[in-house]
């Protein structure tokens, strides 16, 4: 089965870590097909949604291999879960006065938005599921469509359980040591 | 103007902490005994950090790709993270290849760069590189510090990292501002990286489910890598061969796992590994594959590596898990005590499963497809002198290699009988890593004969090493197996490209006098009577005069690292190896 997948991925708010997420996709070779970043409610953590297209197998290595990043926190495919997922596209559309009314039309049923127009175009604000925008996109095709700016899927698990980042909390004896000692201590050594 | 002079030299005591000064507090912090690395404009004040606090001890290098692998080195015999200090740009670029190689066997460093002003940052400044962007692939973590007050969390992090799960190498870039920069004496707790967690303990359900695939197996076979050396688990993996009487297959990174000399051992799987171990696994009906994450060079083709087995994989890295080959029983977690719940299930079995007639049916492979090499009158067969050498060392001795025939040979002819006896460059495959590996082996294990078996190719790729060697009177013994060739590169053009031998024909630099150039000791040897006499003057000269011996050794030119099986091909179509008297063509 090759699906396109969100995968939420919850990362440390630190300088560089959106190169390394993408950069881990570029050498282990698996496929962007959009990715949003944004701040949580958490300030020290930002969220990356990617959307991933790949089979069974592809899909474990992208998440287990995402795992390993330490600037990682924690990787969910919500493909797998109910999930809200949204994106955004920009879509600047040639549009004459005698064809205004069916564009307009076209926003009503997609409940879009008319952001801007002029005496030759519009720009149309579309919300949604990866194929609601892009069946709008598909629509606005056949009039021209000029310029157009889209934005990564992002998404959330409509379950109630929310994932708390675990503190960090260091067993009182190994405090002023050295890590390794309590790397030896934590293996019961 | 004043006319007062420069004070150069402030006392002590009145010097402000710095940033450098912090970096040194936290690697005394770490029980850091040893630093590997070479000076430059940038990482000068932590060297003078250094110079004031007096410690841990220095090891100047030849070069800074020298400093890594001595490192890695320290660090595969220790046990310990090991530590490297080079300045920014070019010396910070050197390190990459010793990176990559501690990244892909799993081997804890801690580097630490120099880097150029933060405000010139970015600038293409002198001796600027962009390390941190540079070593992301290499790496399993770095960091670039911008405010001393940073450090002390950033250093307890960095080794901690460096330290636990699977380990690996991490590098922490370091601007000179920050360092030259006041900041209050501060020591950090050790940190554990928030979100960042590694499995140790296996789920018991996968273990019972583990147990139950071996226990109905009546051709199973113990495939043992690396992370059981990693993870301290060799004991618990013997205990647990004797306990269910599973004969073992140990990987080039987890040979001395399992003692070569017992009789459940088949030696190395994989492209030069033996016919027996081979065939072992491709016959069998269930694996337990104990820290290995399977590449290439282990599976060949992998459709036909294992076509009946049902896989059991234990590994501390989930995403090693079904990476190459699909995993029947996936059991996440440290070898150690994955290993110790392992035992604990078996020896509850009510009846033992009676594998003895697939010892049999191994025992008989064993007899068919021995190890066994030609011998060319008058001239010194590589795999002679290996064995020679196990002979000759007590299972105290560590052994350490380049990369290339004279390794393979190594790995298939020397008796490895403890974890860490054996330091090789297994998955990057790295020419040049064995002298300063070898370094760090002895700085870190200095009561151990050191053995470097080397290629004359390999050995001339980070020759400058041997200066430090003699600057600081390492005594160990380099053996080179001369034959004048990149004999691998040689080998497959023999086999697969109809003898066509591009540049792989090397001019014979006399490595022994090379040796005594450098101050060290050095003695050639021609023929095959003079090998034994030879070995044991080079260890004897390496312990009472603490120098680097090396045994320029001219061995048959023609030799080839055989059983191998072709490129892609599948592990039981290897060609045999060939014994008896060859004669010349």
């Amino acid at each position: 089965m090759n699906d396109l997948r969100p995968i939420a991925v919850l990362v440390r708010n630190e300088r560089g870590v959106l190169a390394r997420v993408a950069g881990l996709f570029a050498r282990r070779g698996f496929n962007i097909t959009s990715l949003a970043v944004g701040e949580t409610e958490d300030p020290r953590f930002s969220r990356i949604t990617v959307v991933v297209g790949g089979d069974e197998a592809i899909m474990e290595q992208v998440v287990k291999q995402l795992n390993r990043l330490v600037s990682v926190i924690k990787v969910t495919d919500i493909s797998r879960l109910p999930r809200v997922e949204r994106g955004l596209a920009l879509i600047k559309v040639r549009a004459k006065p005698e064809n205004r009314d069916e564009i307009l039309q076209l926003v009503q049923i997609f409940r879009a938005r008319v952001d801007h127009v002029d005496h030759r175009s519009m720009v149309v604000e579309v919300t949604g599921e990866r194929a609601k925008v892009q069946a709008m996109i598909d629509m606005l095709k056949p009039h021209g469509i000029l310029e157009m700016a889209r934005t990564g899927q992002i998404a959330l698990g409509r379950s109630e359980t929310i994932y708390q980042v675990p503190g960090a909390e260091v067993p009182e004896e190994a405090a002023g040591s050295g890590v390794y000692n309590l790397y030896k201590r934590e293996q019961g050594e | 103007m004043s006319s007062q002079p420069q004070i150069i030299n402030r006392p002590k005591d009145n010097h402000p902490h710095t940033g450098a000064d912090t970096v040194i507090a936290c690697l005394l912090q770490q029980d850091v005994e040893l630093v590997f690395g070479m000076q430059g404009g940038s990482i000068m004040p932590v060297y003078d950090s250094l110079f004031k606090a007096g410690a841990p001890r220095h090891i100047i290098v030849g070069h800074e790709q020298g400093a890594a692998h001595m490192a890695d080195g320290y660090a595969r015999v220790t046990g310990k993270p090991g530590v490297v200090l080079t300045t920014s740009g070019p010396g910070a670029t050197n390190l990459v290849t010793g990176l990559a190689n501690a990244m892909m066997d799993s081997i804890p460093l801690v580097a630490i760069t120099g880097q150029v002003t933060s405000n010139l940052l970015g600038n293409d400044a002198f001796q600027e590189a962009d390390m941190w962007g540079i070593t992301m692939p290499v790496t399993k973590h770095n960091y670039q510090v911008t405010d001393p007050d940073e450090l002390p969390d950033v250093f307890a992090e960095a080794f901690y990292v460096a330290m636990s799960g699977r380990p690996g190498p991490v590098l922490i870039d370091l601007p000179k501002d920050v360092a030259l920069k006041e900041c209050p004496p501060y020591q950090a707790a050790p940190r554990v990286p928030e979100g960042y967690w590694t499995p140790y303990q296996p789920n018991q359900k996968r273990v019972v489910e583990a147990l139950e695939v071996l226990r109905q197996a009546q051709k199973p076979v113990i495939l043992a890598g690396g992370g059981v050396i990693q993870g301290d688990a060799s004991e618990e993996l013997k205990r647990f061969v004797e306990l269910t009487g599973i004969p073992v297959t140990s990987t080039l990174m987890g040979l001395g796992n399992f003692p070569a000399d017992h009789d459940l051992s088949l030696g190395m799987p994989g492209m030069h590994g033996t016919g027996y171990a081979n065939l072992a696994l491709y016959h069998s009906d269930a694996i337990l594959v104990v820290g290995s994450r399977l590449d290439d060079r282990i599976t060949g083709q992998v459709e036909r590596f294992c076509p009946n087995a049902k896989l059991i994989h234990v590994d501390i890295d989930a995403s090693e898990i079904n990476k190459i080959v699909p995993c029947l029983v996936p059991v996440v977690g440290h070898a150690k005590p994955a290993l110790k719940a392992f035992i604990k299930l078996a020896g509850e079995w009510q009846t033992k499963p009676d594998y003895s007639a697939w010892r049999a049916q191994i025992a008989e492979w064993k007899k068919e497809h021995a190890m066994v090499y030609p011998r060319r009158s008058g001239r010194i067969a590589p795999q002679e002198v290996v064995e020679m050498l196990g002979r000759i060392l007590d299972a105290e001795a560590t052994i350490v290699t380049g990369v290339g025939q004279h390794q393979m040979y190594t790995a298939q002819y020397y008796p490895f009988r403890r974890p860490r006896s054996l330091i090789t460059s297994g998955g990057l495959g790295t020419m040049g890593f064995g002298l300063p590996a070898a370094l760090g082996a002895k700085l870190g294990a200095p009561q151990r004969d050191v053995v470097c078996i080397d290629g004359d190719g390999s050995f001339l790729m980070n020759i400058q090493e041997l200066a430090t060697a003699v600057r600081y009177g390492i005594g160990l013994v380099v053996v080179i197996l001369n034959n004048s060739y990149l004999g691998m590169v040689r080998q497959w053009q023999d086999m697969f490209l109809d003898g066509r031998r591009s540049e792989t024909l090397l001019s014979g630099v006399p490595y022994d006098q090379v040796a005594k150039a450098f101050g060290g000791l050095g003695r050639r040897v021609e023929r095959p009577e003079e090998v034994s006499g030879a070995l044991e003057w080079a260890l004897a000269k390496s312990r009472k005069d603490s120098l680097p011996v090396v045994l320029d050794v001219q061995v048959d030119s023609e030799a080839v690292v055989l059983p191998m099986v072709p490129p892609g091909g599948a592990n039981t179509d290897f060609v045999p190896c060939r014994g008896g008297e060859a004669c010349d063509e």
